[in-house]
C-alpha cells in the first residue's frame, strides 16, 4: 500500500467523517482515496476551493462534532496558517496531514523535504502549541494518523502529520489491525461553562446543536466564550492554558524508540532518515551505533537526549537546513551535528557514516 | 412552542458595540423576525460571522454561533452544512469580508448553492478599522483610504450571487424593513444559497466624511437613490435612461438550480 493511501486509511479508522481539501502534489492521494471511499461510507468529503477554505470547512466541521481532516504541501500548508491559529484559539480538534514538499515556494512539488517542521510548530502568529508526528514507514502512516486523530479529540488543539514525498508515495505491505482504538472528545458537562477548563487544562467539547448555545470566536474570550478583548490577564491566563494544556502533558504525548543508550554516537532521526540509520545499524553492527526514532516531533521530547549518557554527539539528518538539530541543541550540553540535506532526496548510509567518521 | 423575537437575542450581551445609529442592528431585527417567522427552532440554528462590524452580529444572537476569521465566514457555514445538512444555517458577512477577502469563498458557495443564508451588511466601508474604502464604496465617495474620492468601480454583490449560481438573491435597504425581512424569510424558504444584500447606514466612518453626517441622512440617500428593479427594468425595455447615481433593490433571483446540503427528513 502507498503511503498517502495508509494515511487516508488510518483516518477512516479513526473514525473521520469530514475531509475538506484541494488538490496538491505530492498530497492529492488521499484526498483521491477519501473521495472513492467516504460517499460510500456515507461521511462527507467536499474539494474545496482553496486551501484556506479546506481548513476553514474543517473546523466547521468540527464544531458538529465531526471528525475532521485536510490533506496539503507547502504552498497550501502556508495558506493554512491563519486559521490553524484559529482552531488553536477555540480549541478545535481538527488534523492536518503536510506531505512536504521542497520549499520555499513553489520550490519541488514532486521531491521530498522536510522544510516545514518550524512552520507546523510557530507559522501562525500568537504564542502557541500543537502536537506532530512524523511517520518513517507505510505501517506508521497509518498507526500514526490513528494516533493523531486520538491526540486532537483529547488535546482540542490542531494535530498536524507531518510526513514528505518520500514515505507519502512509498509502497510497503502494512498491516492493519481489526480494532483500532479511538477517543472521542471529552464532552461538555451540564452547569459548565463553555470554555472552562478542567483540571487538565482542556475544556469538555460543546458540540453545535445539542443546546449549549455557546458562542466560539478567534477573539480573546471569557469562559462563556465571549469576547473580552482588552484585559491582560484573561489574555495571558488563556494563551498560557493553550501552551500548557500540551507542554505539561509533552512526556506523556512522547513517542519515539531508543537503541544502544549506552553509545557514544547517536542518531536523532524522523521521517526517512530513521529508514537510513536502521540501515546501518544493520550493516555495521560493529559501530555500536546510538538511535532516537522521534514518532513525535512536538512537543520535543527533550528527555530522550539525556537518556544517552554516554553520548559524545548527537548527528541530526534532515530534509531541511537544521530545523530539529536547533531544537535538540538547546537541550543539551552535549554537541548537535547537524547534517542537512536539500534537493528532494533522503539521506544515503554513506553520507550517515562519512559523517560520524571522526567520532569514531 | 416556537421562540419569541426576544429569545432569539443573547440578552446578556447588551449593550451591543454597534455605534450610535448604526444599520446592522435594523438589519440583525429583520432577520430574527425573519427567523420567528420562519418557526426555526434555536437550538437547530446555527450563525456564522467572519469579520467586520457586521460579523459581531452572531455574538448577540442565542444559537450556537462562529465568529470566524476574516473572509472565510462561508467556507466554515460549508463546513458546518455539510457535515450536518439538518441545522439551518445563517451567515452574517460584509461588504469587506464578503466581496474582498471573501470574494472566493463568495462565488464558490453560490456556484456550490449550498443550502444556507447568506445576509451582507453592506454599509460600504471597512467600519471596524475605522472606515477604509471596500470593493463596493461608492466612485467618489471620501474613505480614509480614498482621501481624494474612490477612483475604483464597485461590485454588485446581489448580481454577482446570481452570476455565481445562488438559487436566490435579494438587495434592499435599512429603509425597507418590510420589505428587507420578507426577503430573508423568501431566501430562508429557497432550498440552495440564499443571497439578501442589506444596504446599511454607517454613520460614523462613511457619514461623517460624505455629508450625510445624521443617520438619517444615510436612510434618506438610500430611500431616494434606491429603484425597484421591475421599475429599472421596465425603463430600460422602454429605451428610457436609468438615473446613474440609482441603484436597484428587490428580487435578482429566485429559482431551483440544483442545490447542496438539502436536508430531506
Amino acid at each position: 500500500m502507498q503511503g498517502n493511501i495508509a494515511c487516508a486509511e488510518g483516518a477512516l479508522a479513526a473514525g473521520c467523517n469530514f475531509f475538506g481539501g484541494y488538490p496538491i502534489t505530492p498530497s492529492t492521494e488521499v484526498a483521491e482515496h477519501m473521495a472513492k471511499k467516504m460517499p460510500k461510507m456515507g461521511r462527507t468529503f467536499i474539494q474545496m476551493e482553496d486551501e484556506i477554505a479546506s481548513i476553514s470547512s474543517v473546523i466547521g466541521a468540527s464544531w458538529t462534532g465531526a471528525k475532521a481532516m485536510t490533506a496539503t504541501s507547502g504552498p497550501g500548508f502556508s495558506l493554512m496558517m491563519e486559521n490553524i491559529g484559529y482552531a488553536v484559539m477555540t480549541e478545535t480538534p481538527c488534523v492536518i496531514v503536510n506531505i512536504q514538499r521542497g520549499g520555499p515556494s513553489t520550490g519541488q512539488p514532486t521531491m521530498s523535504a522536510q522544510g516545514d517542521m518550524m512552520q507546523c510548530r510557530f507559522g501562525s502568529h500568537g504564542d502557541f502549541s500543537i502536537i506532530a508526528l512524523t511517520p518513517s514507514t507505510v505501517q506508521e502512516m497509518f498507526e500514526l494518523t490513528v494516533r493523531a486523530f486520538n491526540l486532537a479529540e483529547r488535546f482540542r488543539c490542531p494535530v498536524f502529520l507531518m510526513s514528505d514525498e518520500t514515505i507519502g508515495h512509498m509502497r510497503e505491505r502494512i498491516v492493519i489491525p481489526e480494532i483500532v482504538e479511538t477517543k472521542n472528545r471529552k464532552p461538555l458537562e451540564k452547569g459548565k461553562l463553555p470554555f472552562e477548563a478542567d483540571s487538565d487544562l482542556i475544556p469538555g467539547f460543546p458540540v453545535f446543536g445539542e443546546g449549549h448555545r455557546v458562542h466560539v470566536t478567534g477573539l480573546t474570550h471569557n469562559a462563556k466564550g465571549y469576547p473580552d478583548t482588552t484585559n491582560h490577564k484573561i489574555h495571558s491566563d488563556l494563551v498560557k492554558r493553550l501552551v500548557e494544556k500540551v507542554e505539561s502533558k509533552r512526556h506523556e504525548i512522547a513517542d519515539y524508540d531508543i537503541l544502544n543508550n549506552d553509545a557514544e554516537i547517536v542518531f536523532l532521526t524522523y521521517g526517512p532518515a530513521t529508514r537510513t540509520v536502521r540501515q546501518i545499524i544493520k550493516d555495521r553492527p560493529d559501530l555500536h551505533i546510538g538511535h532516537i526514532n522521534l514518532r513525535i516531533v512536538w512537543p520535543f521530547p527533550e528527555e530522550v537526549l539525556s537518556e544517552f549518557k554516554s553520548a559524545k554527539v548527537f548527528i541530526i539528518p534532515e530534509m531541511n537546513l537544521g530545523q530539529i538539530s536547533r531544537e535538540a541543541a538547546r537541550h543539551t550540553n552535549v554537541p548537535v551535528l547537524s547534517l542537512p540535506k536539500l534537493g528532494g532526496e533522503m539521506h544515503n548510509p554513506k553520507e550517515l557514516l562519512l559523517a560520524m567518521e571522526e567520532y569514531l | 412552542m416556537t421562540p419569541s423575537l426576544e429569545e432569539w437575542y443573547r440578552q446578556e450581551r447588551m449593550p451591543h458595540i454597534f455605534c450610535t445609529g448604526c444599520g446592522n442592528g435594523t438589519v440583525i431585527n429583520c432577520t430574527l423576525n425573519a427567523v420567528v417567522e420562519m418557526g426555526w427552532e434555536i437550538d437547530n440554528t446555527i450563525f456564522i460571522s467572519g469579520i467586520g462590524c457586521s460579523s459581531r452580529a452572531p455574538g448577540y444572537v442565542a444559537t450556537d454561533s462562529l465568529h470566524t476569521t476574516h473572509g472565510r465566514a462561508l467556507a466554515f457555514a460549508t463546513g458546518v452544512k455539510m457535515a450536518r445538512p439538518e441545522f439551518n444555517v445563517v451567515v452574517f458577512t460584509g461588504d469587506g469580508d464578503l466581496s474582498a477577502i471573501g470574494g472566493n469563498h463568495f462565488i464558490h458557495a453560490c456556484r456550490r448553492n449550498i443550502d444556507m443564508t447568506v445576509i451582507c451588511m453592506n454599509n460600504m466601508i471597512y467600519g471596524m478599522t475605522g472606515g477604509q474604502g471596500s470593493p463596493c464604496t461608492p466612485v467618489g465617495a471620501i474613505s480614509t483610504t480614498t482621501p481624494y474620492g474612490a477612483g475604483e468601480p464597485v461590485f454588485d454583490l446581489a448580481e454577482l450571487a446570481v452570476a455565481a449560481g445562488a438559487n436566490y438573491s435579494a438587495r434592499w435597504t435599512t429603509y425597507h424593513v418590510k420589505e428587507l425581512t420578507k426577503a430573508i424569510k423568501a431566501g430562508m424558504e429557497t432550498p440552495g444559497l440564499s443571497f439578501i444584500e442589506a444596504m446599511t447606514q454607517c454613520p460614523t466612518s462613511f457619514g461623517r466624511k460624505n455629508r450625510q453626517r445624521q443617520p438619517s441622512d444615510m436612510i434618506e440617500h438610500m430611500k431616494n437613490h434606491s429603484i425597484l428593479l421591475s421599475k429599472k427594468k421596465r425603463l430600460e425595455e422602454e429605451g428610457k435612461s436609468v438615473p446613474d447615481d440609482t441603484f436597484a433593490v428587490g428580487e435578482f433571483a429566485r429559482r431551483n438550480r440544483p442545490a447542496m446540503g438539502v436536508y430531506k427528513k
